[in-house]
């Protein structure tokens, strides 16, 4: 009982301080009623971190589409996420809700004569992006191919076995942040879009798991969570951003983001990082001095199904 | 319309008891029906705290047996049209009296739909998203949205007629022509509108070759108006055979022609589509591959085809040349034929190969589990209760209005 009381009285300075908005009155109520609910259940004696992690979790249920938020409210729902993740045990979260940087445009470029197959990629993707460790989640996966062939369909996505080998060369594949996704399109809700920077991220708390999305990308590029996802607590990437690497839930799509954690701190993302044979090439498209740019400029590029008319900003060259 | 409240009262309370009366056998019946419900739901319950992740589904085939479902009855639901098109526009005086069974069968299939989609979803308590006003709807881009607005206003106007109609012969009135005539007109092109749109879900992804095919829409219809009359056939000798409700020979006679005709296009697409990716065997004719003969030692498909175009060749040959003459039991052997072969054809049978192989070329098997069968016969369960329990009140009521005004 204690604890409501004393979200009332947080409500009422808070209403003191600022002109109190028709949306945030609503919020506050609901806060105090779902706290005072919880007091009421519970006569009192349940602790008052337990009332406070449900008055956030009503708090979130009632969030808008992260497009539509003010830079407020961004703020607000990652303060919410982080007290919620330190509630949870997950430790202190650091999450940012950085917007996309002016005049870039990110671009890939992938190697195939140079690619030997380490999956020091995978790894490091599986590990930046808090990747759920139970289903083996991967966003990276890299494809064994025999000369002759130029169609990761072909290769052989699960081998298990020493690399480099003797004639076969590899490609790896990924989202390919489509500038005419075709999942964008089919994502009945909006919460699937394409970032000024070119990024095709997920607000997951929007996304309601139709996986419409997953069926319209011709590119095998999204991943759905069966269950729970969960990563040991060491494991944990405590760097994350709100259409990132943060922790996915249940019933919810996810989808690599160019690690836009680190892509917008002006970081390489992390499989570009972790690769030994510098196979992989990123950077802005619109900085004419980049080497992405040069590579477009002078190696033959093409990208995967090319026909489907999706755009891909994700090229492939050969030396 | 003025309506006095103690009347209305009456209309409700009486279409209840009429909905639940009836001898031992009725009520055994509706006990077997809510225990499958029951168990239903106690899967579901698992599914909502655990996830998907207790289904068979995976990131390669990620849709199954629930979306599958989904994509038959919203043909059945369509189907009512076939009944409403001669019943209102045709006059045709036979249809005219079983009408209101389409109805009811169209309703109960779409509160099926409904349902499957729910169950599909990763997190239904976020559905709200989709609510234009306090969510976001991606209309007109996704198709998604589309199916939502013409399912929800096909419930509404295969509802709402026949409520009307329905309540005006309870009070032993003659329904007015215009104020339910022009819903009935809209729901004819609506009932086609739901089942192309549905297509389109499909047949709009350039992802998947082998749904990817201008065919898909039309052979939707044909195989919904084989399948959806060849339901309402077997609900209409159930009637026959068990209540005073009179069914007239001759509507078992029209719907049969209605039956085989539809029947048979949507063999002669089935036979066009078989033949395009068989002929010249392309990259996208790997599906086709899979589900007919088998891929790379994956054939979970393979007996299933081949029994549904049995079945679907069995029904169509059984329809279309009766030597009994419209005997009852042996038209409900060829329903059951001509039903049960679209059902495996266009449930599991196009919606699984359209994931397999994978857009990176790989091959798994997709086996429902015990837990996503059981969700699916407690939807299937709830689908029949609704139907039982629309058409039980709304035949008293025309019964007892046709033997006044007689």
């Amino acid at each position: 009982m204690n604890s409501s009381r004393k979200k009332e009285g947080q409500m009422k300075t808070k209403k003191n301080e600022k002109k109190t908005t028709r949306r945030s009155f609503m919020k506050n109520l609901s806060v105090a009623a779902a706290a005072g609910s919880a007091g009421l259940v519970t006569g009192g004696c349940v602790s008052l971190e337990k009332t406070e992690e449900m008055g956030l979790k009503w708090e979130e249920y009632f969030k808008k589409n992260y497009r539509l938020m003010t830079e407020e409210e961004k703020g607000e729902t990652v303060a919410r996420l982080e007290r919620l993740a330190k509630l949870k045990g997950d430790g202190d979260i650091q999450m940012s809700s950085q917007g996309p940087r002016e005049n870039v445009l990110y671009g890939y470029a992938f190697n195939i004569s140079r690619c030997k197959g380490y999956m020091d990629c995978v790894e490091a993707c599986v590990k930046e992006n808090n990747l759920d460790r139970t289903s083996k989640t991967q966003y990276i996966r890299l494809f064994e191919m025999d000369s002759g062939q130029l169609d990761p369909t072909t290769g052989d996505g699960k081998y298990h076995h020493e690399v480099p080998v003797e004639n076969k060369f590899y490609m790896g594949v990924q989202c390919y942040h489509c500038e005419n996704a075709p999942c964008i399109k089919a994502c009945p809700t909006k919460a699937t879009w394409r970032e000024p920077d070119g990024i095709v991220v997920v607000d997951y708390d929007w996304c309601i798991g139709c996986r419409y999305c997953l069926a319209a990308c011709p590119y095998w590029g999204r991943r759905f969570n069966w269950g729970e996802p969960e990563i040991p607590r060491e494991e944990m990437n405590r760097k994350q951003h709100y259409l990132g690497n943060r922790m996915r839930m249940k019933g919810v799509m996810e989808k690599c983001t160019f690690c836009v954690q680190r892509t917008r701190q002006g970081k390489l993302p992390a499989c570009a990082e972790a690769c030994p044979t510098g196979s992989r090439v990123f950077g802005n498209l619109l900085d004419p001095d980049s080497e992405i740019r040069f590579i477009l400029k002078h190696k033959k590029v093409f990208r995967f199904k090319e026909e489907l008319g999706t755009d891909p900003k994700f090229w492939y060259f050969i030396d | 319309m003025t309506t006095n409240p103690q009347k209305e009262s009456s209309f409700i309370s009486d279409c209840i008891r009429w909905s639940l009366s009836g001898g031992i056998g009725f009520k055994i019946y509706l006990v077997a029906l809510l225990a499958i419900m029951g168990t239903g739901l106690f899967s579901y319950t698992k599914q909502f705290q655990e996830g998907l992740i207790i289904t068979g589904m995976s990131d390669i085939v990620s849709w199954g047996l629930y979306i599958s479902n989904f994509t038959f009855f919203v043909g059945v639901a369509a189907a009512a049209v076939m009944l409403i098109l001669p019943a209102y526009m045709l006059k045709d005086k036979d249809m005219h009296e079983v009408v209101i069974i389409g109805e009811c069968v169209a309703v109960g299939a779409l509160i099926m739909c409904l349902m499957f989609i729910t169950v599909d979803m990763g997190g239904p308590f976020k559905v709200w998203h989709m609510i234009p006003g306090i969510g976001l709807f991606n209309w007109p881009s996704s198709i998604l949205t589309w199916d939502v607005l013409v399912l929800n206003g096909y419930l509404a106007l295969n509802s709402l007629v026949p409520l009307y109609i329905l309540y005006c012969n309870y009070h032993n009135r003659k329904p007015v022509g215009w104020k339910y005539k022009p819903f009935v007109f809209l729901s004819i092109f609506w009932a086609i509108s739901i089942h192309m749109t549905t297509a389109f879900l499909y047949q709009g992804l350039p992802a998947r070759p082998f749904w990817n095919n201008p065919l898909l829409g039309p052979r939707f219809l044909a195989s919904a108006f084989a399948a959806g009359p060849a339901v309402i056939m077997m609900v209409l000798i159930a009637i026959k055979q068990w209540t005073r409700y009179p069914v007239n020979a001759q509507i078992f006679f029209k719907l049969k022609r209605i039956i085989v005709v539809s029947a048979v296009i949507n063999l002669v697409m089935l036979f066009s589509e078989v033949f395009k990716e068989f002929y010249t065997f392309t990259h996208h004719s790997l599906s086709a591959q899979y589900l007919f003969f088998g891929l790379q030692g994956h054939d979970s498909l393979v007996p299933w085809i081949w029994s549904a175009i049995g079945l679907n060749i069995l029904g169509t040959l059984l329809f279309a040349f009766d030597p009994t003459k419209g005997n009852p039991r042996y038209l409900m052997v060829a329903a059951i034929s001509l039903f049960t072969g679209i059902w495996i054809e266009k449930g599991f049978g196009l919606i699984i190969p359209g994931f397999v192989p994978s857009p990176m070329g790989e091959v798994v098997d997709y086996t429902p589990t015990s837990n996503e069968i059981l969700i699916t016969l407690g939807v299937l369960a709830t689908g029949v209760l609704v139907v039982t329990l629309l058409i039980k009140p709304a035949l008293a009521i025309l019964l007892k209005y046709k033997e006044t005004n007689a």
